[in-house]
């Protein structure tokens, strides 16, 4: 990773909020993503971390324009996202893999109408002889047999309906892929064997992921640089040995130190930052920084305005009002 | 070795390699089968559901084939010969017995085909009207659920999968119309229909059908979409939400490929099994429909009006109500158990 790459996906100041009926007539804002900006060069794996319910499924979709952004702007190679006639050509270049390979999959169609489906829509083959190699060479990247292409998704186990997935995404050659938790459903033999290859595809063919997961260790494999989200913000943004070694916000900290070591000895010697409460509801947020109400370091001015997110050092930005207090 | 008899160590020499062929045995895959060869199987292991079907299907191809056999036909009077006083032994006939012309062909050793259910009250062959009135009931019932399930699945589907206003809409005017008195709105209907639709639809390829068929038509139409849209409506509601449509979208696809493709084969077996079960409850609405007087025009039969007309000579000619009544029995029966059958095999889930 060169610093003269450019940047492939640029992600301004996105919001999504969704509205929620709270009551006949009566709705509420639910910020799911809350001015969130980061970029990914090109060829780059970003990580993107955080707990369940924090948005980070959000911020994917809306990037693939699953979801219509409430406000903010997608920059995909130098070209800013914004009529119906970008999205259909932004989605020529990218892809998502979804985190439930259960659900993710019709039940209805065979794999090889699966896979084919984006070449379909995208009419990018000649004929039907065409279409079929084409498939047949994309269930051969992911690891499946030809024989499985008349099959029924149910007819396989998790980790190979991922690889389905995987197919399908692929399937209309990508720059970008948006990676939503692709390994959390699956048992961690077959994690390791997904996540390699999601290695492997990266290298032959060129790809820049976006990485969503809660796992730190599977992310600090798969990513050059991790972000990591708390209450629909970014808390801290840096590379992923950094944010591993050094991280610098009080809650990077405490889910760094949360990282299981295969090591008893180290990981008794380890302390663990335990938080007190629970990730408040993103329906009622605390004013100014999110992670306040439980920050051991929290003061007046944390509850006042958000902290904006700001390099400490070189490629290495945090979101804290206390930071020099705490280092 | 096993140390002790109740070490719960695996003993290792109960094990054997596998052989070739064994492991060739455990990599062969089954054939690839598709949710409707699977239906299909578990449907033909439900006994009940079978026969039921059976029963339809006899019935069914009877009403179509024996009319175009039988001598009789259902709106000829056989005592009433042009030119000649009305002959009243052919009247009332019980089963198996002739009218006096009649006796005497036999007499000559002419051969005459029986009156198997006897004549009605005027002179009409009973059995081939009982045909009949299988035949129009079955027509109704089917059409009737076709109306219902074109109307109901056009508008679940539009208002599932476009939501938020255009649903609020339609499914208010759904509401609107749950919360009217069936019967009440039936009666009504039908009533009012028959007597503004008879001129409309006079010299028109419907006049043959006679107003009241129309009517019916119209009824269920109007009236009975509303629970298939909203089962519709539901399911569609439920799939939108599924990862697949998502992972569709993300690739480009739009709103007609996505209700084709992927919601519409999905609520497949929920529009098979309700269409099923649609068929019987029009039928029986028919048939009250009928014997209320509202139903088919005289003289064409539905075994509800045969039912109706048997009201009047209960006493001497009870099988004349028993007849028809076994046969909508027989059919709504049949029809409600084969399509209990089909929706445990197509759709395990719905079993209660």
């Amino acid at each position: 990773m060169t610093d003269t790459a450019k940047n492939l996906v640029e992600v301004k100041n996105l919001k999504k909020y969704f509205s929620i009926n709270t009551g006949f007539f009566k709705s509420k804002q639910l910020k799911a993503v809350d001015d969130v900006s980061f970029s990914i060069k090109k060829g780059e794996t970003l990580g993107l971390v955080g707990e369940s319910g924090c948005g980070k499924t959000t911020v994917g979709r809306t990037l693939m324009q699953l979801y219509k952004p409430t406000a903010g702007s997608i920059v995909y190679d130098g070209k800013q996202i914004k009529t119906p006639s970008d999205i259909s050509e932004f989605r020529k270049k990218a892809a998502i893999v979804f985190q439930d390979p259960y659900s993710s999959l019709n039940p209805r169609m065979t794999v090889s109408d699966i896979i084919g489906e984006p070449l379909d829509i995208h009419k990018a083959y000649e004929n039907k002889q065409e279409r079929r190699e084409r498939i047949l060479s994309l269930m051969q990247k992911v690891g499946l047999n030809s024989e499985h292409a008349s099959r029924y998704a149910h007819e396989f186990s998790g980790g190979q309906r991922q690889r389905i997935g995987i197919a399908r995404a692929l399937a209309i050659r990508p720059e970008f892929v948006v990676c939503d938790e692709p390994v959390s459903a699956l048992d961690v033999s077959i994690q390791a064997q997904v996540i390699n290859m999601f290695d492997e595809l990266q290298n032959d063919m060129d790809l820049t992921y976006l990485f969503i997961a809660h796992d730190i260790l599977v992310v600090r494999h798969i990513s050059d640089r991790i972000a990591v989200m708390y209450l629909g913000k970014l808390v801290e943004v840096a590379d992923a040995d950094e944010i591993y070694e050094h991280p610098l916000h009080p809650y990077t900290r405490s889910l760094m130190s949360s990282v299981p070591y295969p090591d008893p000895k180290i990981a008794r010697e380890n302390k663990r930052i335990v938080l007190s409460g629970d990730i408040p509801s993103p329906l009622n947020a605390p004013s100014g920084c999110p992670f306040r109400t439980r920050c051991p370091h929290a003061a007046e001015i944390c509850a006042q305005s958000m902290p904006s997110l700001s390099e400490a050092a070189t490629g290495h930005a945090v979101a804290c009002h206390r930071l020099k207090e705490i280092s | 070795m096993k140390k002790s008899a109740f070490s719960l160590h695996v003993d290792l020499e109960s094990f054997m390699p596998a052989s070739a062929e064994d492991k060739e045995y455990m990599v062969q895959m089954r054939p690839s089968s598709t949710f409707f060869k699977d239906g299909i199987k578990r449907l033909r292991r439900n006994k009940v559901a079978i026969v039921s079907f059976y029963i339809v299907l006899f019935i069914t191809l009877a009403s179509i084939v024996l009319p175009m056999l039988w001598p009789y036909s259902y709106e000829s009077m056989l005592g009433v010969v042009p030119g000649k006083p009305v002959d009243a032994s052919y009247n009332n006939l019980s089963p198996f017995k002739y009218g006096s012309t009649e006796l005497r062909k036999i007499e000559a050793g002419e051969k005459v085909f029986p009156h198997v259910f006897g004549t009605d009250s005027s002179g009409r062959d009973y059995f081939i009207r009982v045909v009949y009135g299988a035949r129009i009931s079955l027509s109704v019932g089917f059409f009737a659920s076709i109306i219902v399930l074109v109307i109901g699945l056009t508008i679940g589907a539009i208002s599932g999968y476009f939501g938020g206003k255009v649903d609020l809409i339609l499914m208010r005017i759904v509401d609107i119309i749950y919360s009217l008195p069936d019967m009440l709105m039936i009666i009504l209907l039908a009533s009012v229909l028959r007597v503004s639709l008879g001129p409309a639809i006079e010299n028109t390829i419907f006049a043959k059908l006679g107003s009241n068929v129309i009517s019916l038509f119209i009824v269920f139409g109007a009236l009975y979409w509303v629970s298939m849209s909203r089962l519709i409506r539901g399911q569609i509601l439920n799939l939108r939400e599924q990862e697949y449509v998502l992972a569709a979208r993300a690739s480009g696809a739009r709103g007609p490929r996505i209700i084709t493709k992927h919601l519409l084969p999905n609520c497949m077996s929920v529009i098979i099994i309700s269409t099923a079960l649609q068929i019987p409850s029009a039928i029986f609405t028919e048939s009250y429909l009928s014997f209320l007087g509202l139903g088919v025009n005289a003289p064409m039969p539905s075994l509800g009006s045969l039912a109706s007309e048997a009201l009047n000579g209960l006493t001497t000619y009870p099988y004349r109500l028993v007849i028809p009544a076994i046969v909508i029995s027989l059919i709504v029966l049949s029809l409600n158990l084969f399509g209990d059958g089909l929706r445990d095999a197509f759709d395990p889930k719905l079993r209660t």
